[in-house]
């Protein structure tokens, strides 16, 4: 197996005035060149986080990435800096992403210009070529951000990112501020681009149906921790965590009659600031236990199919 | 491709700022003022009727004539010629010590809200240690271990203003530190001096602005202060604030005397404000009409 | 003339903001009608003028720059165009009252939120501080909020729980009408489930007719029975939510539902509309949906369609399903 990023027991704590708060606690995983892997979970779940902690924005407090076979997480500021041009991000707010004082032309220059080594016709070719890429006429060269629409801007940012030519990008919610059918514009670009620079992708995001369509793996995040990771069609089908198959009957079908039947939660996500061992959904879960106050590791279930509780196989009669 | 390429290369933000800043009558009528203050200045010599020292105890004072356009002093001295060899000193009392708390301030505070944590809470402490003080006290404290002059009072000026700079800028770059752009221009590679540079002050230096140009019109008047305690600029030279206070206790039986310089204080001061104003707004491409 | 059981009646409505960049034709002639206890979901992108006919019908419209041009809004048979600002009091936060999207600022936050739930009460039902004070906690308590917390301050709740304080707070004075901005965008998708099932529930119990305004299809299809699609301030199609989801007519609501990614398809690629919404200050002559659209023909550039009933109750402003839905 070829995986370009391995993650292992991935911790990122942040200091608060109340105490620790783990925004992402242990998370382990490998992804395979060309994929995509989808990160979903509630807001405050450490979905954001992770990624961030990946591309080394955010230093972590445990843990081991390896990209490409190499050890990223004690890079010296050279070394990180040449593993920054082979990972990019993606942000949401295509409009608090890009500085309100540059235009586009002079946004996706910049990475070029840092890298050095070009000549400025050179850089600027290459700008024109970014923009046909990501499908921006070049009338908008010279324009700025808050002269264009939402899904615009969104594709400064994806050229922004293309820019140092990288290998994996995380893309944290990269669709959801924008209307739907400006969505299916940039969500297809998205995926045209993977196919033809064989990106790896790590997709963000709260919207279930936006990650099955783009993932070939989806992984669950709860307060920090994997509740479940497997395939994109299995997790729809055949869901085992008990959270994640509130979240999938919570998601509103475009479908009359509406014959959804839900699965209401009590409560709302807990504090992630030095939470009790065991796990963490245990206090909104309808099947919690006794057992279920004991850490919980996630489990192959089945093959390829990660589950973290312990309940999964009584739960699910396997 | 090539017909792109050029499309893009046409951008030129001094044309552009130019351009907007054209539309603004009155941002243009105070730069009017300012050039011909300035060629005043430069031509001082070949535009005054007079001397600025040169005294005439048989024409002490004298109200408005063909012979002094705006009169003369209590010494006898023309007034028109003491305001013009005056925009010498009281510009450049104001703009330098202005430019130079500027530069520290802005310096200052750029760091401390950028990087915020300890390096922030040690500099702001000095900072507020240092404005427990108030303003014209410390600039007379500075000004009398320094000795008086205008350079001193150009430094005094610009120390005990500083940190009202370093104040401002630092909470406007906090405000910009969190943007997800920050984080872009990180995560492409960017230094941190390019960062602040590029990304962060160019965004939060709106207020800043403003403030520059309200504080040269302050900065005139606490220059007046000064030499009116005997340590801004010394007698005989024309300085506009320490015209404005000799005159003043004339102010009932001579009111030309001091009527001359405090228009002139005002129109500077207010010709800077709407400058200032017009360069925030015609800096800022979001406004672009 | 009017139909008795109609609760509230927009015709023609025409909004315009004036701006220094010219004028912008928010709302376009927009028809709208509502019986009492119904639900109906405005559904629409940004900028479709789905927030401005609601804030036209509370009257809260800001003004300059906004300006209502020409129509009617029957709210129980009175023109709420019409009425005195004082009247319109009476109205609005007691008969009509509105939900705004975003929960974290739509409070105050100094203020406790049993005082802010009171507060319209007290106004509209002259009653005692005691008497609201109690209509508040069983307010509370009916949106799942315990009646203890009626002195905390809004930001000891969290984003779902300000969200039952607003909807509490909305419908305190027992409105008829409740409009509901974009209610659960701000949320999760577990607490929007729990704040759905909350409002469905007491939408029946209290009888309240509710204009959902929504970009998210699936929230509609659970909560209206009624559907009216907004492109460019215009109304494309309405009908009940059968008509639109089955029997789809309007190509724009067509782009809309093959823009969506699906939970329960396999598709490997969308197939979004193409181009991007009309500058609201310079709309196209004709249909204003003709230059996105994939069955536009002539006609369609040259005349706006009208609003036909293709089957009883179902509209369609389109020309080219006029005859064949």
């Amino acid at each position: 197996m070829s995986a370009i990023l391995e993650v292992q027991d991935l911790k990122k704590y942040f200091k608060t005035p109340k105490g620790a708060l783990h925004a992402v606690d242990g998370i382990s995983f490998q992804l395979e060149e060309g994929k995509t892997l989808g990160v979903v979970g509630e807001s405050g779940c450490g979905k954001s986080t992770l990624g961030r902690t990946i591309l080394h924005l955010l230093d972590s407090t445990g843990g081991k990435i390896f990209f490409e076979g190499q050890d990223v997480t004690k890079l010296d500021k050279p070394a990180l800096k040449k593993y920054r041009e082979k990972m990019q991000i993606i942000f949401q707010d295509p409009f608090a992403s890009l500085n309100p004082r540059m235009t586009t032309a002079e946004t996706i220059m910049e990475p070029l210009m840092l890298r050095g080594g070009m000549s400025r016709d050179a850089m600027l070719q290459e700008t024109a070529g970014l923009m046909e890429t990501v499908g921006l006429a070049n009338r908008f060269a010279n324009a700025y951000p808050h002269e264009m629409d939402g899904g615009r801007r969104q594709r400064i940012g994806i050229a922004r990112a293309l820019a140092l030519s990288p290998k994996f990008i995380v893309c944290d919610e990269p669709v959801s501020a924008l209307d739907v059918s400006i969505q299916a514009q940039v969500l297809n670009l998205m995926l045209d681009l993977q196919e033809e620079r064989n990106l790896t992708y790590i997709f963000v995001t709260h919207d279930l149906s936006v990650v099955k369509y783009i993932s070939d793996e989806i992984m669950v995040m709860y307060l920090g921790q994997m509740v479940e990771k497997t395939s994109s069609e299995d997790l729809f089908a055949n869901p085992l965590h008990p959270y994640t198959k509130a979240l999938l009957s919570a998601i509103p079908v475009p479908e009359v009659p509406c014959k959804k039947q839900r699965i209401l939660l009590k409560g709302e996500i807990t504090s992630p600031i030095d939470p009790k061992p065991g796990c963490r959904f245990a206090a909104r879960c309808p099947y919690a236990g006794e057992e279920c106050h004991r850490p919980q590791t996630p489990e192959e279930i089945q093959p390829g199919h990660f589950v973290s509780c312990c309940q999964a196989r009584k739960i699910n009669a396997m | 491709m090539e017909n792109q390429i050029s499309s893009i290369k046409k951008t030129s933000q001094f044309k552009e700022v130019t351009r907007r800043l054209f539309k603004n009558k009155l941002a243009i009528a105070g730069l009017v003022f300012i050039v011909l203050l300035i060629f005043i200045m430069i031509f001082a010599d070949f535009l005054a009727p007079y001397g600025y020292a040169e005294q005439d105890f048989t024409a002490t004072y004298q109200g408005p004539s063909a012979e002094h356009l705006l009169g003369t002093d209590h010494l006898g001295r023309d007034i028109l010629s003491r305001l013009i060899y005056g925009s010498r000193i009281s510009m450049e009392i104001a703009v330098l010590s202005v430019a130079l708390s500027a530069t520290i301030g802005i310096t200052i505070g750029a760091i401390a809200g950028f990087y915020g944590g300890k390096i922030d809470n040690l500099l702001m402490r000095f900072l507020d240690i240092y404005q427990s003080i108030p303003v014209l006290i410390l600039s007379i404290a500075i000004a009398t271990s320094l000795g008086p002059g205008v350079t001193n009072t150009i430094l005094a000026l610009a120390i005990s203003v500083c940190p009202s700079y370093a104040r401002l800028m630092r909470a406007s770059v906090m405000t910009v530190r969190d943007k997800e752009y920050i984080e872009a221009a990180r995560s492409i590679n960017a230094n941190d001096a390019r960062i602040i540079l590029r990304h962060a002050l160019p965004n939060a230096f709106s207020p800043m602005i403003v403030n520059i140009t309200m504080t040269i019109g302050s900065s005139m008047l606490t220059a007046a202060t000064l030499s009116f305690v005997g340590l801004g600029a010394q007698p005989p030279s024309p300085e506009w604030g320490a015209m404005l206070t000799a005159a003043k206790s004339y102010i009932r039986d001579y009111p030309y005397m001091i009527t001359s310089p405090g228009v002139c204080i005002m129109l500077s001061v207010l010709s800077f404000n709407v400058l200032g104003d017009g360069l925030r707004d015609a800096l800022d491409p979001r406004l672009k009409n | 003339m009017k139909d008795e059981k109609q609760l509230l009646n927009i015709k023609n409505l025409v909004v315009e903001y004036r701006t220094d960049g010219g004028v912008i034709h928010a709302v376009n002639g927009f028809d709208l009608s509502l019986k009492k206890g119904e639900a109906l979901g405005l559904v629409g992108e940004t900028g479709a003028g789905k927030t401005t006919v609601a804030k036209a019908i509370l009257r809260i419209l800001p003004d300059p720059p906004a300006k209502v041009c020409s129509g009617s809004i029957e709210f129980e048979g009175e023109d709420l165009l019409r009425l005195s600002e004082a009247n319109m009091h009476r109205i609005r936060g007691n008969k009509i009252s509105m939900i705004f999207q975003d929960p974290m600022t739509a409070l105050n936050p100094v203020e406790t939120i049993g005082e802010q739930i009171a507060e319209p009460v007290r106004i509209h039902n002259r009653v005692s501080r005691s008497e609201a004070r109690k209509r508040t906690i069983e307010m509370l308590e009916m949106v799942g909020i315990p009646g203890e917390r009626y002195s905390e301050y809004p930001h000891q709740f969290s984003g779902g729980m300000k969200q039952r304080v607003i909807i509490a707070m909305a419908l305190a004075c027992n409105p008829e009408l409740l409009l509901a901005d974009e209610p659960t965008t701000a949320l999760d998708v577990t607490i929007q489930a729990q704040v759905l099932e909350m409002m469905a529930n007491l939408k029946k119990d209290l009888d309240t007719s509710l204009i959902l305004i929504t970009h998210d299809l699936g929230i509609v299809a659970e909560m209206c029975e009624k559907v009216a699609v907004v492109y460019a301030g215009e109304i494309v199609e309405s009908g009940t939510a059968d008509d639109i989801f089955n029997h789809t007519a309007h190509p724009y609501t067509e782009g809309l539902f093959d823009s969506l990614p699906r939970i329960n398809s396999t598709a490997r690629r969308l197939r979004p509309i193409k181009g991007l919404m009309p500058d609201p200050s310079n709309l196209p002559e004709g249909c204003k949906f003709c230059p996105r659209c994939p069955y536009a023909e002539e006609i369609c550039q040259k005349k706006n369609p009208d609003f036909t009933e293709t089957t009883p109750g179902h509209f369609v402003k389109c020309h080219k399903r006029k005859g064949d839905a």
